[in-house]
């Protein structure tokens, strides 16, 4: 059986047992995937998320990949329009939210036509039925009704008349007209619920919660999540329950959250670790601008945000503020990341520290606006005029974005540069349980302050810590330390313009240096290789979940494969040569035409495999498994 | 302590072209600052890219010679990163109104707290020599052998436009009035605009001879001051008159002492500043000099202080172990 299951934990003991609760029969198993898929206007991100949530609270692992349309208001009923939200629980440590649905909620035509097929053939089938009209059919481009003619032989087929039941359920809660059929996202929720087992308990409290300040539209979404579990309860045709009990995960407290909001939250950690106040400056872009959302509700930390006029000006306010003193951040997706550059040498070359989040999308240019990539690490890594080396670290997961902002602002003030932190649209909408950290133990972050002048009495803004090669930060506001910065050249030392050739050389190898310097400043790349393996197998930012699962798929069919994860790309961690030499043939998944490949063939001199796939949606976990396979001639 | 002009320069050679206006202008700049009760510290001067651009290496205070047209942007993040700090924005007419022309509009109407000098040349100094989008239709340069054809902004209808709170025009020349202006701009609290006539003596010369010509500039000078009547002339025999919406410039003794325009740099409304300001679209024939407009309205800076403020006070400072949980948590035991 393919299993994206953790490496480093065994197999499940007997899935697939089935038992019964009074007359309902109920198979367990040790994973499930669930994908809900509506109209963008029918709520399925709002389904999934609460579904979510109750996994997670009654204590199953998960991941989730949520698929939004580009355009907001794709016409109703149309295959663009057409939004889902896709969640694998389980009750051991998995990794992906998986590659196949056993369980498809379709709230119309359009929506069943785009993920038919990739439901299981045993998969289960919740339907809309009364979505299922004429108009809707076209729409769709079915000629005849699937519901009808044979395209669900052999699935579990369930046609529930949401709609109907959603009125009847919302009446006397005070919302009417055509306003009433928007609560049917919680009457499928409510049935979703039942069959799982789960009771309803969370969900409505969120909703209380969420909705108390409307009452009307509270009651609606109560009765019709109700409704929808009732409707499981009494429903003949409802004789199956699935079980997926709670995983054993590690000891620890545990939340569920995106890689967004971990990320804002590790730029917060980190302006309190360093007592620095934050400032994130940002122009709305998918999928970066949750994190302006998330940081602005963050003010009682001393947060300030700043929505510029465009990523130039974000770039440039963010700068100016780590000029200030400021812990500075800048977000964006790929387009804005071209717009800064100019901003970030400028940074590069006065010696600021700040960073730069580039949540990558599908591009080149607007691209695949709602969609992951990794195409984005060259113009990260070389993405400027000049020589302007600096450090680039990506994250790996939703919940790994909160450790990386810490480390990027680490890197970033303690060797005053500019740091750029990779995430994608995979990582920032898809979430995962974390362990929370112990947070009062997480390390301080030191700040080289000037603190008085350096040189007699005065201060000379470009003499440097012979261990890190960085200069002293000094803030306006600090007497007797008043100095300028520039982007001309400056001689080492003073700072002054300076057009000398041999000091150019000497400030451009300065620059370089330092950041090369950073290599032995961070942890070395961990591998796993218990077999002693010919074949290593790289990940970089979030194809983590889908080549480790791959790897351990691989393992169990026979593979010896060695497997470790990249976080630190620029510069590469210091142990990259001896682990590349360790093996004979090394295979890099990247999510774009082959970048990091290049990189290592280009910097370590060695043969690399690149397996590339730029087609918007991550990897699956089979699919690393079987290129695996067919490198090791299995 | 009180400080000096000396105190206000650096050990850095300055490198204007003998002759360029640049140098009256700082000269008067350091002269305001060592008379103001203000520590050193607390000032930062941000500039673009060009020849007025190089200014803050030679002011003693903290500084940025950024990059081409950004300064606005990055003064926002000084000024609004730390409230207290006095930020003043350096640029030329390309650095402000070509590259750099969306920043600033963007921060007139913010109202960020800080001052903005545009020293207008009405041309590319640094890269010896284009047209600027100041220069008057027509203009030869290297880059329009045959005459430019763009059509140039007036600054101020610009500025007044992006809804700034403050914007005036002084002249290199004038070092009294231009002193009088760099003193009304600092004190008013939010973005104020100066802009001033400087003179390239390089690849512009006497672009501004109609308001600094002995001969000609009490013909031209039209000096607004709050509340006083709006007349010039060598003998004050012109005024500036309504004429439907518009303001005219009319001989004073054809027209009845209660049609002249009194200025009100206060007034809530900034048509009649614009209207002024259209007086003259360039520094050709009579042109108003002075302060257009002067209004309070709330400061961004201040106000995104006063949140994070209220916010604290409402909530407690943030506690992190706090933050994480925000969503609900479970435990495993
Ligand atoms: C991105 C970028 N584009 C172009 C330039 C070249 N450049 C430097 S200064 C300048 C124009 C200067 O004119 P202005 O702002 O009026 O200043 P002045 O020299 O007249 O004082 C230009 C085009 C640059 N430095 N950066
Ligand atoms: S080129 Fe013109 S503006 Fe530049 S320094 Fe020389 S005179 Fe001044
Ligand atoms: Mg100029």
């Amino acid at each position: 059986m393919d299993s994206d299951h953790n490496p480093v934990n065994p197999l499940p003991e007997a899935p697939g047992v089935t038992g019964t609760n009074g007359g309902v029969s109920v198979d367990r198993t040790d994973r499930m995937v669930i994908r809900f898929a509506g109209d963008s206007g029918d709520g399925m991100q709002l389904a999934g998320n609460r579904f979510t949530d109750a996994a997670a609270i009654f204590g199953n692992d998960l991941a989730t990949l949520p698929t939004f349309p580009a355009e907001i208001r794709a016409p109703a009923g149309t295959l663009p329009g057409v939004s889902s939200f896709q969640l694998q629980i389980a009750d051991w440590d998995i990794l992906t939210p998986g590659d196949r649905p056993g369980v498809l909620v379709a709230m119309n035509p359009a929506a069943l036509k785009v993920h038919l097929r990739d439901l299981r053939e045993d998969g289960i089938l919740l339907i809309n039925e009364e979505a299922f009209d004429e108009r809707n059919l076209h729409k769709a481009g079915f000629e005849t009704n699937p519901l009808e003619d044979g395209t669900l032989t052999g699935f579990d087929v369930h046609r529930v008349p949401m709609e109907t039941l959603t009125k009847e359920a919302v009446k006397g809660s005070g919302v009417s007209g055509r306003a009433v059929l928007r609560s049917k996202n919680f009457l499928a929720l409510g049935l979703l619920l039942w069959m799982f087992g789960r009771d309803t308990k969370v969900t409505a409290d969120w909703v209380r919660k969420k909705f108390g300040r409307i009452e009307p539209v509270m009651n609606a979404n109560l009765a019709a999540l109700k409704a929808g579990y009732n409707y499981g309860i009494t429903t003949e045709s409802f004789a199956r329950q699935i079980e997926v009990r709670p995983a054993t995960l590690p000891p620890g407290t545990y939340t569920n959250v995106n890689g967004n909001a971990a990320l804002s939250w590790g730029l917060v950690a980190a302006s309190v670790l360093s007592g620095l106040p934050l400032f994130y400056a940002s122009y709305p872009i998918t999928p970066a601008s949750e994190i302006l959302h998330e940081l602005v509700r963050h003010r009682n930390f001393g947060v300030k945000t700043f929505q510029a006029e465009d990523e130039i000006a974000a770039a440039g306010a963010a700068l100016g503020a780590a000029f200030a003193g400021s812990l500075a951040v800048t977000g964006t997706s790929g387009p804005g990341l071209s717009l800064k550059g100019e901003t970030i040498s400028l940074a590069m070359i006065t010696e600021m520290p700040m960073i730069i989040v580039d949540v990558q999308r599908g591009g080149p240019s607007t691209g695949l606006p709602t969609k992951p990539e990794q195409s984005d690490l060259f113009l990260a890594v070389w993405g400027r005029h000049g020589e302007s080396p600096l450090p680039v670290i990506a994250a790996s997961s939703p919940s790994d974005a909160f450790e990386v902002a810490i480390e990027a602002a680490r890197i970033a003030v303690k060797y005053m540069t500019p740091v750029i932190l990779l995430s994608d649209g995979y990582i920032a909408t898809g979430s995962e349980p974390w362990r929370l950290p112990d947070i009062a133990s997480l390390p301080r972050l030191g700040v080289p302050f000037a603190t008085g002048p350096n040189a007699g009495d005065k201060f000379l803004p470009y003499l440097r810590d012979l261990q890190t090669m960085s200069r002293r930060w000094a803030i306006p506001g600090m007497p007797g330390l008043e100095h300028r910065i520039g982007g001309l050249e400056k001689e080492e030392g003073t700072g002054n313009v300076s057009y000398d050739p041999d000091n150019h050389q000497l400030m451009t190898d300065i620059r370089a240096w330092k950041v090369a310097n950073i290599a032995n400043d961070i942890p070395e790349v961990e591998v796993d290789d218990p077999d002693g393996a010919d074949l290593l197998v790289l990940s970089w930012g979030s194809t983590y979940s889908a080549v480790k699962a791959g790897v351990g798929n691989a393992r169990r069919k026979g593979a010896k494969v060695a497997y470790a994860r990249i976080r630190y790309l620029s510069p590469f961690p210091p142990n990259m040569p001896t682990v590349l030499s360790s093996y004979d043939q090394v295979l890099i998944p990247e999510m774009n035409n082959g970048q990091l490949s290049r990189m290592v063939k280009a910097e370590f001199v060695r043969p690399v495999i690149s397996f590339s796939k730029v087609e918007g949606v991550p990897f699956k976990f089979g699919e690393i498994s079987a290129k695996i396979m067919e490198i090791a001639g299995r | 302590m009180s400080y000096t002009r000396v105190d206000f320069q650096t050990d850095q050679e300055v490198r204007w072209c003998p002759g360029c206006g640049d140098y009256t202008i700082l000269a008067a700049v350091q002269n305001f600052f060592a008379g103001l009760d203000i520590k050193r510290e607390n000032v930062v001067f941000v500039s673009g890219i060009g020849c007025a651009a190089r200014f803050p290496y030679y002011m003693n205070t903290y500084g940025m010679h950024a990059i081409h047209g950004r300064a606005p942007a990055i003064a926002t993040g000084v000024a609004v990163a730390n409230p207290a700090l006095s930020v003043w924005v350096v640029g030329g007419d390309g650095d402000f109104l070509s590259i750099g022309g969306n920043h600033l509009i963007h921060a007139l109407r913010r109202n960020i707290d800080m001052t903005l000098l545009l020293f207008n040349n009405q041309i590319y100094g640094l890269t010896k020599g284009q047209y600027s989008p100041t220069s008057e239709p027509g203009k030869t340069t290297k880059s329009s052998p045959g005459g430019s054809i763009d059509y140039p902004f007036n600054p101020v209808s610009l500025a007044l436009g992006a809804e700034a709170t403050f914007v005036a025009r002084t002249l290199d020349m004038d070092r009294n009035h231009t002193t009088a202006m760099l003193k009304a701009a600092h004190a008013h609290r939010g973005s104020a605009l100066i802009e001033i006539y400087q003179n390239c003596n390089v690849f512009n010369d006497k672009a501004f001879i109609q308001l600094t010509g002995k001969a000609e500039r009490y013909a031209n000078r039209i000096d607004l001051v709050h509340g006083q009547p709006v007349v010039f002339g060598a003998d004050k025999e012109k005024a500036v008159v309504w004429d439907g919406g518009r303001a005219t410039i009319a001989d004073r003794n054809s027209v009845h002492p209660s049609q002249i325009i009194v200025h009100d740099a206060h007034a809530e409304d900034a048509s009649a500043a614009f209207a002024l300001s259209r007086l003259a679209h360039g520094p050709y024939g009579p042109t108003p000099l002075g302060i257009f407009r002067d209004v309070y309205r709330p400061v961004y800076d201040d106000a995104l202080q006063e949140a994070v403020t209220r916010s604290t006070a409402a909530r407690g400072s943030g506690d992190l172990g706090k933050l994480v949980t925000s969503l609900g948590t479970w435990t495993v035991e």
